[in-house]
C-alpha cells in the first residue's frame, strides 16, 4: 500500500500522522464497541436478572466523562493538526542543503506536461526525480481541475486553470512510482496517469541528456497539437520548449483564449 | 420551436440505457394498469394527490424515496460491476460517457431524491403527531414542496431517456460543469433537477420551523419535546440556512451557461474556487440535514425499545444545537488540497473534529439508554444496533480526513467514498429504515414482518461491510474515486470483494420488498388496534393507527418529556373528553399538484432551450399562486358531531380489543374532564 | 376543599392560538426573509470576491454615476415611506388610504425599475455587459437579482390592489399586506448593501 510504504519524507510524515490519529481514536471507538455489544447482552428483555432502571435517565459523572474524554483527545488531534498541517504545507519548501529542482506541471486533457525550466526540456506523462534533492513544484491546468498526487512520495494539490498552486516534495528511495490526476476532470481521467522515476542524480542527469537529444520541440505550434484532448497518451520528450510556458498558458487560460473560442462549445472527444 | 431538442436526443444506441428506460416505462405501465384494474384513479387523485395531509404527503415522500433508492442502488451495481470488470486491459461493459453519467447521476439521486424526500417524510409523519398538532403550519405550501421534489426525481428519470445526465460529477465542479467541457444538456438537468427540488426543501424547512416553534400542544416546552421533534427543528434551521446558498450557486453557474457569464469560468476574471466554497458552505450543512433527523429517530427507538428514558435528554438537545451551529464552520474540510494556507487549512480541521464531540455524546446517550434498560430486539432496533458500530468507524475516518496533512494523501481517494457511505448508509439511511419501520404502523395501521426485516437488516448490514470496507483499503493503496478503465490489477480482488457486497445489499433491498408484500398479505393479523404498539413514549402513540385525518380530537395538555409515557403513567390514557369542538380544516387542492406539473415542464424546457415552453410553464405558476393566493374557502369546518362519531367508533374498537374497559350498561365511556 | 383537578386537554382557545393563521403566516414570511438573505449573502460574498476582476474590461469607477444612483435610492427610499404609509391605512381599516399609498409605492417603485433597467441598457450598450468580465457578471447579478424581487413585489401590490377593490380590507387581504409590506422594507435595507458595497465601494 503506498500510503502505508511511502518513499519520501513528506509521505512518511503523512503516514505518522495518519497512524497518530487512528490511534488516539480507537481510545474512544473501542469502549463504544466494548458497551455496544455488552450492553444489548446483558439488558436484552429476557435477561431478567439484569438490573432494570426504566427512570434512570441522568448521571453527572458519566455526562463530564462523554463530554471530557472526547474533548481531550480533540485537544490532542488538535494539536498534532496544527502542528501538522503547518509543517507539511505543501507551500513550504523542504529543509535541505541541495538547491531545489524547479519542475512544472501542467494538467491537461489527458494528460500531465511537465517542463523542467533549469533544463529547458519538457515530458509528457514521465517525470523523473534525483533522490534526496527537493524538488519544487508549479502547477497548473490548461483545461479544468485536477489534482496531482504521487502516493508513494505524499501530499496532492489541485492544479487549477488560471491559476497557480505549489508544491514541495523528495523522493528518497529510488524507484518507479505512479503519479495520477486524484479530480474527476472528465472521459479520459482513467487514463490520467505519469511514470515517475526516482533515481541517483547522476542517473537523473543521464535521462535528461537523453531527452536533449530526442527530436521533438515543444514550440507553440506543437504545443497547440498537445491541446487536442486526447487519452492513453503515450510519454513524449521536448528537447526544447517554448521559454515560459507555464506562465504563456496561465495566461492563455485566463484570457479565454487558445484553440477553443470563448465559453464556445467544444468537442472533448 | 422546440430548442435544442431533437430525435437524436434519444440515445437509441445504448442498450442498457434503451433497457433501462424501457423497465421504467413498464414499471409506471405496470402501476396505471393495476390503478386502473382496481378503478382507483378517482381515489388517487382525490385523496392522495391533491392532499395537504401531512401525513399522506409524508408517506408520498417516503414512497419516492423508495423508488429512487431503487434507481441509485441500480448506479450502485453499475459501478461496482464495471470497477470489477475494467482492470488491465479490460474495458468494462461501460463506455466512459455512461459511467461518468452513472456516478454523477448516483450522488445526485441518492443525496437529492432519496436521502432528503426519506427524512422529509419521516418528518412529516411524525412531528406534527409528536407536539400535538394536527397538521404542519402550511398545510398547501408542504403539498408543493412534495410536488417539487417529485418534480426533480422525475427530470432525473427523464434525462435517462431524452438527452444525458451530467457527466460532471454530483457536486458539479466548474470548470468541468461549464459550457465550455459540458456543452450537452446533463448539467443543466442535474441543475433544474436540484433547484427545483430544493425551493421544495427550503420551504419545508420554513414549514417545519414554523410549526414546531408556534404549534406545540399546551404545556410542551421546548426541553419536553420528543428528541426526533428537536432533530427536525435543528434540521428545519440547517434548511433554511443552507439551501439558499445552493440556489444561489447554481443559479450562478445557470448565468455562466446560458447567458456567458464568468462566475466560475477559468478566464475572464471567474474565480471556479468561489464555487468550492459556496458549494460547501451549502453542502456541509447538508450532510448534517441528512443525519440529524437519523439521530432523531435513533433516540426514539432507543428509549422505546429499552423500556427506558432516552439518558441525558438535556445533553443531548445540546449536543444537537452544538452540531447545527458548527456544521457552518467546516466547509473548507472538503478541499484542504485547493492550496489554502497551513492557518486555513488547520483551522477547518480543528473545527471538524470538535463537531466529534457532540456527536460522541450522542452515541454514549444511547448505550447508556440501553444500560440497564430492557431491550427488545424489533427491527427499528437491530437497525439502531447496527448503527451504533458501524457509524463509529465511519466518525473515525471522518476525523482521520480532517487532519490536512492525512487528507493530503487521501483526498479523492476510495477511502473517502468510504468514509461518506460509512456515515451516510449506517447512519443516515438505517435511521430512516429505522424510522420507517418504527412508524410503519401508525401510518397504515398494520405492524410490517418482523422476519423479512430482520433478513433485511442483516443483509445490509454484512452487505455494507463486505462492500465499502475494501473500499478503505484501495484508498490506502492509492486509487481514487470515479475511476472506470484502466484499473490497476492489485486493486481487483478488493473491486470483486466490493461487488459482492453491492449483492449482498441487493439481497438486502429484496427482502424488504419481499417484507412489503407478506406484511401486506398478513394485515389483518399484525392490525395495530391500539395505535401503541411499541409501548410507545412520545404522543403520536396516543393516536389510532392511522389516525383520523384530524390527529387530536381534543389537543392534549403536556406535563412532562415523554408525553405519552408519562399520561399512561398517571393513568390517564385514552381518557374520553367530554365534549368535543368543531376543527377547522384545510381542504385538498390540487394546485400543488398542478404547479408541479408545470414546474416539470418549465424545468424540461430550460434544459431543452425552449424558451415559449419555459415562459408558459412559468407564467402558469404564476397564475396558479396568485389564484391560490385569492381563495378564501380554502378551508372547512368539521363539526363536533361528525368528531364525536369518529371517536366513538374509536373508542368501542379499542373496548374490542380490551385496551380499555367496555362501555358499562347504558352509560358512556369513562369520561373524565371538567366542565370547562 | 377542592381539589385542583388537572385538565387534560387543551381549550379551543388555546387551540386557535397555536392555529392562528395570520400569526403564523406572518412568522413563516419572516423565516422566509431570512433565508433570501442568506440567499443575498451569497451574491454580496461573491460579488466582492469578483470586484477587482476586470479581465481588462471597465471597472467600477469607469460605469458608476453616483448621482443616479443617489435618485434611484430615494425612489425606493420614499416607496418605503409610501408602503409605510399605505400600512397605517391597513391599521386603520381604511381601504382607500391603504390602496392610495399603495399605488404610489408602485409608481415609485416602478420608477426605480425603470431607472435601473436604463443603467443596465446604457452599460451593454457601452460594451460593459455581464459577460465581459467577472467583475460584471457579479455586478449584473447581484443588482438585477434586487431588481427582479422589486419586480416580484410590484407585481404582488398590482395583485394585492385587485385584491382591495374586491373584497376590501379582510382578514387574509391584511395579512397579506402586512407580509407584502416586510418584503418591501427588506428590498429596501438589501439596497443600502447594495448601494453600499457595490456603487459606493465600486466608486472609490
Amino acid at each position: 500500500m503506498p500510503l502505508l510504504d511511502p518513499s519520501g519524507p513528506i509521505g512518511a510524515a503523512e503516514k505518522s500522522v495518519l497512524l497518530t490519529a487512528i490511534g488516539l481514536m480507537l481510545i474512544v471507538v473501542v469502549p463504544v464497541f466494548l458497551m455496544t455489544f455488552w450492553f444489548a447482552w446483558r439488558y436484552r428483555a429476557s435477561n431478567r436478572k439484569a438490573r432494570y432502571a426504566p427512570e434512570w435517565a441522568s448521571s453527572g459523572k458519566i455526562e463530564l466523562a462523554v463530554w471530557l474524554v472526547p474533548a481531550v483527545i480533540v485537544s490532542l488531534l488538535g494539536l498534532l493538526t496544527w502542528n501538522a498541517t503547518h509543517r507539511l504545507s505543501p507551500y513550504r519548501p523542504l529543509a535541505s542543503a541541495k538547491d531545489p529542482l524547479p519542475i512544472d506541471a501542467v494538467a491537461m486533457n489527458w494528460k500531465w506536461l511537465f517542463i523542467y525550466p533549469r533544463q529547458h526540456i519538457a515530458t509528457v506523462n514521465q517525470l523523473a526525480l534525483p533522490t534526496n534533492v527537493p524538488v519544487s513544484f508549479r502547477l497548473t491546468s490548461q483545461t479544468v481541475m485536477a489534482s496531482f498526487f504521487i502516493p508513494r512520495l505524499g501530499s496532492q494539490i489541485y492544479a487549477m486553470p488560471g491559476m497557480r498552486t505549489k508544491l514541495h516534495l523528495l523522493a528518497d528511495k529510488a524507484g518507479i512510482y505512479t503519479g495520477r490526476n486524484f479530480q474527476f476532470s472528465g472521459r479520459g481521467y482513467s487514463w490520467m496517469q505519469f511514470q515517475v522515476i526516482a533515481t541517483s542524480p547522476q542517473k537523473f542527469d543521464v535521462w535528461i541528456d537523453k531527452i536533449k537529444r530526442s527530436s521533438r520541440k515543444l514550440n507553440l505550434a506543437a504545443f497547440q497539437k498537445l491541446e487536442r484532448p486526447s487519452i492513453e497518451t503515450p510519454t513524449i520528450y521536448y528537447a526544447a520548449v517554448h521559454p515560459h510556458l507555464f506562465e504563456y498558458i496561465i495566461h492563455q487560460v485566463m484570457t479565454g483564449q487558445g484553440t477553443y473560442a470563448s465559453n464556445g462549445a467544444v468537442d472533448v472527444g | 420551436m422546440l430548442g435544442k431538442l431533437t430525435l437524436a436526443a434519444i440515445p437509441y444506441h445504448n442498450p442498457i440505457i434503451m433497457g433501462a428506460v424501457g423497465f421504467a416505462l413498464a414499471a409506471a405501465a405496470a402501476v396505471s394498469g393495476l390503478i386502473t384494474y382496481y378503478g382507483k384513479w378517482r381515489y388517487l387523485w382525490n385523496e392522495w394527490l391533491t392532499s395537504v395531509d401531512h401525513k399522506k404527503i409524508g408517506i408520498m415522500y417516503v414512497i419516492l424515496a423508495l423508488v429512487m433508492l431503487l434507481r441509485g442502488f441500480a448506479d450502485a451495481i453499475m459501478m461496482r460491476s464495471q470497477q470489477a470488470l475494467a482492470y488491465g486491459s479490460s474495458r468494462g461493459y461501460l463506455p466512459p460517457h455512461h459511467f461518468d453519467q452513472v456516478f454523477t447521476a448516483h450522488g445526485t439521486i441518492m443525496i437529492f431524491f432519496m436521502a432528503m424526500p426519506f427524512l422529509v417524510g419521516l418528518m412529516n409523519i411524525a412531528v406534527p403527531q409528536q407536539i400535538g398538532a394536527r397538521d404542519v403550519a402550511f398545510p398547501f405550501m408542504n403539498s408543493v414542496s412534495l410536488w417539487l421534489t417529485a418534480v426533480g426525481a422525475m427530470l432525473v428519470m427523464v434525462s435517462l431517456g431524452i438527452g444525458d445526465f451530467s457527466r460532471a460529477g454530483w457536486p458539479g465542479y466548474p470548470p468541468l460543469s461549464e459550457l465550455r467541457y459540458s456543452p450537452d444538456s446533463g448539467v443543466d438537468y442535474w441543475i433544474w433537477a436540484i433547484q427545483l427540488s430544493g425551493i421544495g426543501t427550503l420551504m419545508t424547512g420554513i414549514n417545519f420551523l414554523v410549526t414546531i416553534l408556534k404549534m406545540r400542544a399546551p404545556g410542551m416546552t421546548l426541553m419536553r419535546m420528543p428528541v426526533f421533534t428537536w432533530t427536525a427543528l435543528c434540521t428545519s434551521i440547517l434548511i433554511v440556512l443552507a439551501f439558499p446558498i445552493l440556489t444561489a450557486t447554481l443559479a450562478l453557474l445557470t448565468l455562466d451557461r446560458y447567458l456567458g457569464m464568468h462566475f466560475f469560468t477559468a478566464g475572464h476574471g471567474g474565480n471556479l474556487m468561489m464555487y468550492t466554497n459556496l458549494f460547501w458552505m451549502w453542502g456541509h450543512p447538508e450532510v448534517y440535514i441528512l443525519i440529524l433527523p437519523a439521530f432523531g429517530v435513533f433516540s426514539e427507538v432507543v428509549a422505546t425499545f429499552s423500556g427506558k428514558r432516552l439518558f441525558g435528554y438535556s445533553m443531548m438537545v445540546y449536543a444537537t444545537i452544538a452540531i447545527t451551529f458548527l456544521s457552518f464552520t467546516v466547509w473548507l474540510h472538503h478541499f484542504f488540497t485547493m492550496g489554502a494556507s497551513a492557518n486555513v487549512n488547520a483551522f477547518f480541521g480543528i473545527t471538524t473534529m470538535v463537531i466529534a464531540i457532540p456527536t460522541g455524546v450522542k452515541i454514549f446517550n444511547w448505550l447508556f439508554t440501553m444500560y440497564r434498560g430492557r431491550v427488545r430486539f424489533t427491527t427499528p432496533m437491530l437497525w439502531t444496533l447496527g448503527f451504533i458500530v458501524t457509524f463509529t468507524i465511519g466518525g473515525m475516518s471522518g476525523v482521520l480526513l480532517a487532519v490536512p496533512p492525512a487528507d493530503f494523501v487521501l483526498h479523492n481517494s476510495e477511502l473517502v467514498v468510504a468514509h461518506f457511505h460509512n456515515v451516510l448508509i449506517p447512519g443516515s439511511l438505517f435511521g430512516y429504515f429505522a424510522g420507517y419501520a418504527y412508524w410503519f404502523p401508525k401510518a397504515f395501521g398494520f405492524r410490517l414482518d418482523e422476519r423479512w426485516g430482520r433478513r433485511a437488516f442483516w443483509a445490509w448490514l454484512v452487505g455494507f461491510y463486505v462492500a465499502f470496507m475494501p473500499l478503505y483499503i484501495l484508498g490506502l493503496m492509492g486509487m481514487p474515486r470515479r475511476m472506470d478503465y484502466d484499473i490497476n490489477p492489485a486493486w481487483h480482488p478488493y473491486l470483486e470483494i466490493a461487488a459482492l457486497g453491492a449483492a449482498i445489499i441487493a439481497l438486502g433491498i429484496a427482502c424488504q420488498i419481499a417484507q412489503l408484500v407478506a406484511s401486506f398479505r398478513k394485515r389483518a393479523a399484525t392490525r395495530d388496534l391500539s395505535g401503541d404498539p411499541w409501548d410507545g413514549r412520545t404522543l403520536e402513540w396516543s393516536l389510532p393507527s392511522p389516525p383520523p385525518f384530524y390527529n387530536f380530537a381534543r389537543i392534549p395538555i403536556v406535563r412532562d418529556r415523554d408525553a405519552f409515557a408519562d399520561i399512561k403513567q398517571r393513568g390517564a390514557a385514552y381518557r374520553r373528553p367530554a365534549r368535543y369542538h368543531d376543527i377547522h380544516m384545510p381542504k385538498n387542492t390540487a394546485a400543488g399538484f398542478l404547479i408541479g406539473a408545470f414546474a416539470l415542464l418549465f424545468g424540461f424546457a430550460m434544459v431543452w432551450h425552449i424558451w415559449w415552453l419555459a415562459a408558459s410553464g412559468a407564467f402558469a405558476i404564476l397564475v396558479l399562486v396568485v389564484a391560490r393566493a385569492t381563495r378564501e374557502d380554502t378551508d372547512y369546518i368539521v363539526p363536533a358531531a361528525e368528531i364525536e362519531r369518529i371517536e366513538t367508533l374509536r373508542y368501542r374498537r379499542l373496548a374490542a380489543a380490551g385496551i380499555i374497559p367496555a362501555e358499562p350498561q347504558g352509560g358512556g365511556l369513562p369520561a373524565f374532564e371538567p366542565a370547562e | 376543599m377542592s381539589v385542583e383537578v388537572a385538565r387534560h386537554f387543551a381549550t379551543p382557545l388555546e387551540e386557535r392560538a397555536r392555529s392562528d393563521a395570520v400569526a403564523n403566516a406572518a412568522y413563516g414570511f419572516w423565516i422566509y426573509i431570512m433565508s433570501d438573505c442568506v440567499l443575498f449573502a451569497a451574491l454580496f460574498a461573491t460579488f466582492i470576491v469578483l470586484s477587482r476582476n476586470y479581465a481588462g474590461g471597465p471597472t467600477g469607477k469607469n460605469l458608476i454615476d453616483l448621482p443616479y444612483t443617489f435618485a434611484e435610492t430615494m425612489l425606493l427610499l420614499c416607496s418605503s415611506l409610501s408602503c409605510g404609509l399605505a400600512t397605517l391605512g391597513v391599521n386603520r381599516h381604511s381601504a382607500r388610504q391603504a390602496a392610495l399609498w399603495l399605488i404610489v409605492t408602485f409608481l415609485l417603485g416602478l420608477g426605480f425599475i425603470g431607472m435601473e433597467v436604463n443603467e443596465f441598457r446604457h452599460m451593454v450598450l457601452i460594451g460593459a455587459d455581464p459577460e465581459r468580465s467577472g467583475f460584471l457578471s457579479g455586478f449584473f447579478t447581484l443588482v438585477a437579482t434586487h431588481g427582479a424581487h422589486v419586480g416580484a413585489g410590484l407585481i404582488w401590490m398590482a395583485v394585492m390592489l385587485a385584491q382591495i377593490a374586491a373584497k376590501g380590507l379582510t382578514v387574509r387581504v391584511r395579512s397579506r399586506l402586512l407580509r407584502l409590506g416586510m418584503f418591501w422594507h427588506f428590498l429596501d435595507i438589501i439596497w443600502v448593501g447594495v448601494f453600499t458595497l457595490v456603487y459606493l465601494r465600486g466608486a472609490i
